[in-house]
């Protein structure tokens, strides 16, 4: 198991207080600058290792970025403490995302990221919750993690206690049967301190969503199941930082983040390609360029 | 075949399950069920008047109740996750690789009526596969006890080992037979260095009535209780490899992978191996009958042990 980084979590500190003492152009500021750092690391990991999914790591980032540097109710020097809110990345494929974020709020070393996919590596290609700290369970198959947090979010009730659990679903895993059992559940049991986000970047392996099984109308379909529903702009930091701290509906809610895939790389964006390929090393130079005018 | 055994009472395993876990239950406020609305056949109606809210009913969906029990274990709680065996180990594999055994989430996944106690209600529900099928995934512990006593002292060791585990609760009407559950150790009932009888679950009760025909015949026949099924009790496999001249192994589950794949695995690796019978279910799909009819189907008697030890001896 890695340990946290002390140096790390004082830097996550002072972002929160940085953050919450902002006004709101210097929110979103903020959090578009965090999420252009990552989107850079997570590119020089996936250069570096030679794998990864490059694509919807880039389209979940400032879902992650808000909620770890905005949203959630964690300490990242104890990672397991009971009531802190709860994380589930459910597509476990954007690792690399996850890594780049669960490093920067100290959580373990950013000089572990080096590791990523490496032989005995403890940053796999999907997250491992033994190993890594922040990973709450084990993803990768896809439509697995809305049971898990359904599954966490029964032990926040039975618990009387105030913690959240968010799940960031990718939308081609809304293929997935297990999903919509577990949103069934949830609707039934009326999880309030459940949250889904759904990564509706439209793009799935092989192809666009809609030509591949249609998921539309997704909104339609949770109302259906018993969800409060949310439709924002993914990549609208603002937008993500109310929808994740409105107070409590009785249902529970999804997130419909529309969003694009390699979003803030140009060559990426909404490029079914970018799946899972690996950027060249003139790639590379010019993604950090355009992420590096973003910091700036 | 022993007069003694053939009048014992019988017990359906479910009941001492669920007496166990609602007398546990009472103690520790970690513990809860989940379920596929299998309240009934859970044997879970006791549990549910007790602690309503701990009883956690996902509806006809065992890939979710498998998650949902990782996601309660993953949050401090003992779950019980409890479904026919066929569907909880069938429909959630993959849940019970990924969410329970590689995340290590203590889970307690209960295999209710295996084997095949569903009889005449055929092979969707017969659950011959799930020994084989769950001693691939690491990490899991796999307990099948052999009568109430053990199904109780395993319902009592699951709930404080954290660690995943599933384990097989019969519904067919057993014997008792056993003086406890010890995991990962194999009871022996009986002693013998001329065979070894090695079985499991509802199956070790037939072999002990099989060892004591072998005596009248002068073979003496060792008979182990096999009620961990992962980790396997080595030692004793190796003991019966060096100690006898030959094993049987018996099974209400397939022979392709479960307990007499396993013990063979160990046979294999020793020196000088000694022959095997492998009871079971041939990979077959049953045919039609009630249960003690389809055991007699398939030689999973008192004699067909015997016969089996008779060749070996």
């Amino acid at each position: 198991m890695l340990v946290a980084d002390p140096n790390g979590v004082a830097g996550w500190r002072r972002f929160r207080e940085e953050l919450s003492a902002a006004d709101d152009p210097g929110k979103a500021h903020l959090l578009a600058a965090q999420a252009a750092r990552l989107r850079a690391a997570d590119i020089r990991m996936i250069n570096r290792a030679g794998l990864g999914h490059v694509g919807g790591d880039m389209s979940v980032l400032d879902i992650l970025t808000t909620l770890v540097f905005g949203v959630l109710q964690i300490d990242p020097e104890q990672p397991e403490a009971p009531d802190r809110d709860r994380l589930i990345l459910s597509k476990g494929h954007s690792a690399g995302a996850l890594y780049a974020t669960l490093a920067a709020a100290g959580f373990f070393p950013e000089s572990e990221l080096e590791t990523f996919a490496q032989p005995l590596s403890a940053l796999n290609g999907h997250p491992n919750r033994v190993k890594v700290p922040g990973v709450e369970t084990n993803t990768g198959p896809l439509g697995h993690g809305l049971p898990v947090a359904v599954g966490m979010a029964v032990a926040g009730v039975l618990a009387a206690s105030d913690r959240k659990v968010f799940v960031v679903l990718g939308d081609g895993e809304l293929q997935e049967g297990s999903n919509w059992e577990a949103a069934m559940a949830a609707g039934h049991r009326k999880l309030a301190n459940l949250t889904a986000i759904v990564d509706r970047n439209r793009l799935q392996q092989g192809a666009r969503t809609e030509d591949t099984v249609t998921l539309e109308p997704l909104a339609d379909k949770w109302t259906a199941f018993g969800w409060r529903v949310v439709e924002l702009d993914g990549h609208d930091h603002l937008a993500l930082l109310d929808a994740f701290t409105q107070p409590r509906d009785e249902r529970p809610t999804c997130v419909i983040a529309r969003t694009v895939k390699g979003k803030g790389i140009s060559f990426m964006e909404d490029r079914v390609e970018w799946h899972h390929k690996v950027p060249s090393g003139e790639q590379v130079t010019t993604a950090l360029q355009e992420l590096e005018e973003v910091q700036a | 075949m022993s007069a003694v055994i053939d009048t014992a009472p019988t017990f359906d395993c479910r009941v001492a399950f669920a007496e166990e876990l609602i007398a546990l239950a009472e103690q520790d406020p970690r513990i809860v069920a989940v379920c596929n609305d299998s309240v009934g056949s859970s044997n879970l109606v006791g549990f549910r008047e007790k602690f309503p809210d701990r009883l956690i009913n996902v509806g006809i969906a065992e890939q979710d109740m498998v998650g949902v029990g990782a996601g309660l274990a993953l949050s401090g709680y003992v779950p019980f996750v409890c479904g026919a065996a066929p569907f909880l180990t069938g429909r959630a594999l993959e849940q019970i690789k990924a969410d329970v055994a590689y995340s290590q989430a203590p889970v307690v996944l209960c295999g209710m009526s295996p084997g095949m106690a569903y009889g005449e209600l055929g092979p969707t529900h017969h659950s011959i596969e799930d020994l084989a099928w769950l001693r691939a995934v690491a990490g899991l512990g796999i307990v099948v006890p052999a009568d109430p006593l053990q199904t109780r002292e395993a319902v009592r060791w699951a709930a404080s080992a954290a660690t995943p585990v599933f384990l097989r609760v019969g519904r067919f009407k057993v014997p008792a037979v056993s003086s406890g559950f010890s995991f990962g150790k194999a009871e022996e009932l009986r002693s013998g260095d001329g065979i070894a009888l090695v079985a499991t679950g509802s199956m070790v009760s037939r072999a002990v009535q099989a060892a004591e025909v072998l005596a009248g015949e002068g073979i003496a026949a060792r008979v182990l209780n096999m009620a961990t099924i992962a980790p396997l009790d080595e030692a004793a496999v190796v003991r019966a490899v060096h100690q006898t001249r030959g094993i049987v192994t018996v099974e209400e589950a397939t022979i392709t992978g479960g307990l007499g794949a396993a013990v063979g695995e160990i046979n294999l690796r020793q020196a000088r191996p000694v022959p095997m019978r492998m009871l079971g279910s041939p990979r077959e799909f049953a045919p039609t009958g009630d249960t003690a009819f389809l055991l007699e189907h398939f030689g999973l008697t008192a004699e067909g042990i015997a016969a089996a030890g008779r060749e070996l001896a």
